[in-house]
């Protein structure tokens, strides 16, 4: 297991690990739509997850809105690439509810295609694995600061 | 495009052609056999396409113009097009039975990659 990968949910940890060796990315987050990190590799800094989980999750909800104005159903995924880094932003349904899987890989080591390729598997990999029977848990705003430290301690290993 | 893929697809023994952008390992285009995953070779491809031209670099042998790589039940073969990759390139794949008269494929990847480079 890379030392740098870890999981809030600890289903997700093996599909995760197997993704970043496979894909050669740097950064990773699993999320839900809503910005809440499932899993995170590769982030050195909590500020860095939380930033990064909130800009996916605006992104999720703009491209979403996007296509509902079109009258689409949501796009599947979004990649956009500097001279040096690539971005790969997709979503799909499991049985832990619409997941988002944020990539962030270097153009000398991996591609849009390596990526596409083994974001497939991790898609596939997290549906078969996430829990069956899981109620969806009310978020009060009273627990939500808490939730979150927690979240991020477990992401850091604190 | 596609039917510069003609030229690699109609020699005998072919199971298929792909046209495959260096940088991004995403299929251009593709002429191939039910049963190649077309994605997956392409972005393995361009992945190896790039180590070898690293690998290459270091050995001072300058920039491939030719690959095969041989299976038990198969072979594939690449042409990397001028530039590729790192500079936007293109890759001509062809996939191939074991026994297909290598030379021949060769040579038409090689026109393919005049042509469409």
């Amino acid at each position: 297991m890379s030392p740098q990968t870890r999981a809030v949910e600890n289903w997700t940890l093996e599909p995760l690990t197997a993704f970043v060796r496979e894909a050669s990315v740097r950064l990773v987050l699993v999320l839900t739509p809503s910005g809440q990190v499932l899993a995170q590799s590769g982030f050195s800094r909590a500020v860095d997850v939380m930033s990064a989980a909130a800009l996916a999750a605006a992104i999720v909800a703009s491209t979403g809105e996007l296509a509902r104005q079109l009258q689409q159903p949501p796009f599947a995924a979004l990649s956009h690439q500097g001279p040096k880094h690539g971005f790969f932003l997709a979503t799909f349904a499991s049985d832990r509810g619409t997941l988002a899987v944020l990539a962030v890989y270097d153009l000398d080591v991996s591609s849009l295609g390596l990526v596409q390729l083994f974001y497939e598997q991790l898609a596939a990999d997290l549906k078969a694995a996430s829990p069956k029977t899981t109620v969806p848990k009310q978020v009060l705003a009273a627990d939500f600061e808490r939730e979150l430290t927690d979240s991020l301690n477990t992401l850091f290993g604190r | 495009m596609s039917s510069a893929l003609d030229l690699i697809t109609r020699v005998r023994g072919v199971r298929g052609a792909m046209l495959v952008s260096a940088d991004d390992g995403i299929v251009v285009a593709e002429q191939l056999m039910e049963g190649i995953k077309g994605g997956a070779v392409a972005a393995l491809a361009a992945s190896l396409a790039g180590r070898l031209r690293r690998a290459m670099e270091a050995a001072g042998t300058g920039t491939s113009v030719f690959w095969h790589l041989q299976a038990e039940q198969g072979a594939l073969l690449v042409v990397p097009g001028a530039n590729s990759p790192g500079d936007g390139g293109i890759l001509v794949v062809a996939v191939t039975e074991p026994d297909v008269n290598i030379g021949l494929v060769r040579l038409e990847l090689l026109r393919v990659a005049e042509t469409v480079v």
